[in-house]
């Protein structure tokens, strides 16, 4: 009986170890193909004039535009930026809510026909990047931070319904439970008992997408969505080195204020 | 007796309403400014002009265009932007190793006797500190600079992922080394093994698992930025879709959409299938 028992133990690891063999050997022949398909040209970059004109490229960096003028202009699109992830993240917290009701499967009202569509929903929202849909928007919005807002939105419903209705369906359901027998209707047991549970977790994942969104709201401009992007790829293209050196550093510091500022709420609720 | 024990019927109201009240009206208050700093006025979606310019553009997506030779297109330009990925992974991956085990407080050989040494301290710090900045620069500014220097192409695309991931990676895998159970390690360490060996030998094997599961969840992110890297010329799928895009091609569009969407989706079961191996 022991040796019946041993007998899978021994052929494990030999097994998981010739399936590991295989996935290296797969994983190098997929990265080998990558560099070999690729035409990379290191020459550019490796070669000693490469290396002059790569260093009177980072020169020209310096120093950074300070002017008053070019600082208020940054200073309202850094003030845009923030607007955009914070509104674009606000909207997706309450889209992805009313998502995720359905896409959790709460109870048996939800769970017939609405459970599929809906994580079908979250899955192809999220699936396309935030600058995808930026530029999907700008057809129909127009230039400017609106389109990158509701970029925004859009993407990051996607993620929050995905990973609010994963909070949903992992608290206790014991309160949920006590509402529903006393005949309490399914959305007000929603309301009463399970997203008080799941409050503080939702909050912290709106914080840390809220970190993601300002990054993304930087360089959403690039297609033209308004923000630091905007003027960073206006200047960028124009060869206004010592302003896109301003910008870098603009958007360096927006974002480790948000990370700090989204650091600190996240203490003080926990 | 029904009657004896019968509850006068409670108020049916909510008892913490005016607190939600309040919070609702503070968040629209706050939600007001930044409404107005961003020109978010959804009605101007349902304007005429663009509703017509958004409903042409959306109706030329059905049917999605599918001739043999714009698919074979498309799917070269799919693999391109999956190399892309995995180079700039690969890469990354490269010079994040070295650079973790740089930085990682759990090799230090002069903190088993208490403070750490202050050149290794500061020697940690400088290499955690260069993986913070790597990790800020959004990975399309990064391509954007590499446009200018290497010109168009792939390289651009592959230096970017790179040159980010490798923070990331880094960050991450200092933090996941530093998490493990530090007795192994000392223990090696005590007894004269070499930072290498105490890695090999009680860090590598507690953490591995951990370590390999967010290597792949990195590169599945990779591939998602490498669309976006196309954006602005380095080549694949997004410099496709960009194209298509300015030309107002609902069709080709369309199809581009579909099979991004197709390519996330295969990347994220390999992934989640690659982490339940590893796990």
């Amino acid at each position: 009986m022991t040796q019946a028992r041993d007998l899978p133990q021994r052929n494990t690891p030999w097994l998981w170890r010739c399936a590991a063999c295989w996935l290296l050997l797969a994983l190098s022949c997929l990265v080998g193909m990558s560099f070999w398909s690729l035409d990379l040209q290191w020459a550019p970059l490796f070669s000693a004039d490469a290396a002059h004109s790569m260093g009177r490229f980072l020169a020209e960096f310096f120093p950074p535009d300070l002017g008053w003028g070019f600082l208020a202009q940054v200073g309202r699109a850094s003030l845009e930026t923030l607007a955009m992830s914070a509104l674009g993240t606000a909207l997706a917290a309450a889209a992805g809510l009313l998502l995720a009701l359905p896409a959790a499967s709460l109870g048996q009202r939800f769970a017939n026909g609405y459970r599929t569509p809906a994580r079908l929903l979250l899955n192809a929202l999220r699936a396309i990047p935030e600058l995808v849909w930026a530029s999907l928007l700008l057809i129909a919005a127009g230039l400017g931070p609106f389109a990158g807002t509701l970029a925004l939105a859009i993407h990051t419903t996607g993620v929050l319904g995905r990973l609010f209705a994963m909070a949903m369906e992992n608290c206790p359901d014991g309160p949920a439970f006590a509402l529903r027998v006393q005949g309490v209707g399914s959305l007000r047991v929603c309301l009463y008992a399970t997203l008080p549970q799941v409050l503080p977790q939702l909050i912290s994942y709106t914080l840390y997408r809220w970190e993601n969104n300002i990054r993304a709201a930087a360089v959403l401009g690039v297609v033209g969505a308004g923000g630091l992007g905007q003027l960073l790829s206006f200047h960028m293209g124009l060869f206004h080195m010592h302003k896109t050196a301003t910008l870098l550093g603009a958007m360096l510091l927006l974002v480790a204020l948000v990370d700090f500022c989204s650091d600190r709420i996240r203490r003080a609720l926990s | 007796m029904s009657k004896a024990y019968a509850h006068p019927t409670p108020a049916l109201r909510d008892p913490a309403w005016p607190g939600r009240a309040a919070a609702t009206m503070l968040a629209l208050l706050l939600l007001w400014p930044l409404g107005v700093a961003t020109e978010f006025r959804p009605w101007s979606l349902l304007d005429a002009r663009s509703l017509a310019v958004s409903a042409r553009f959306l109706a030329d997506f059905f049917p999605p265009k599918l001739s043999p030779d714009f698919l074979a297109l498309v799917l070269r330009a799919s693999w391109r932007t999956v190399a892309i990925a995995t180079a700039g992974v690969s890469l990354a991956l490269g010079a994040a190793i070295p650079m973790a085990l740089c930085a990682t407080r759990a090799l230090s050989i002069s903190r088993l006797a208490g403070r750490m040494a202050p050149l290794p301290a500061a020697l940690r710090q400088g290499v955690r500190a260069l993986l913070i900045v790597l990790r800020s620069v959004p990975e399309l500014i990064w391509a954007l600079v590499f446009v200018r220097v290497v010109g168009l192409g792939a390289t651009a695309g592959v230096l970017a992922i790179a040159l980010t991931y490798t923070g990331m990676l880094g960050k991450v895998y200092v933090e996941v080394l530093e998490n493990q159970d530090a007795e192994p390690t000392q223990t090696l360490l005590r007894n004269g093994c070499g930072r290498l060996q105490a890695f090999a030998y009680a860090l590598l094997p507690q953490a591995a698992a951990e370590l390999g599961a967010y290597t792949v969840y990195r590169w599945e992110c990779a591939l998602r930025s490498s669309v976006v890297l196309g954006f602005v010329g380095a080549g694949g799928l997004g410099q496709l879709l960009d194209a298509s895009m300015k030309m107002f091609d609902g069709a080709e569009v369309c199809t581009m959409l579909a099979v991004f969407v197709l390519l996330v989706g295969l990347a994220d079961a390999a992934s989640a299938a690659l982490r339940r191996m590893l796990q």
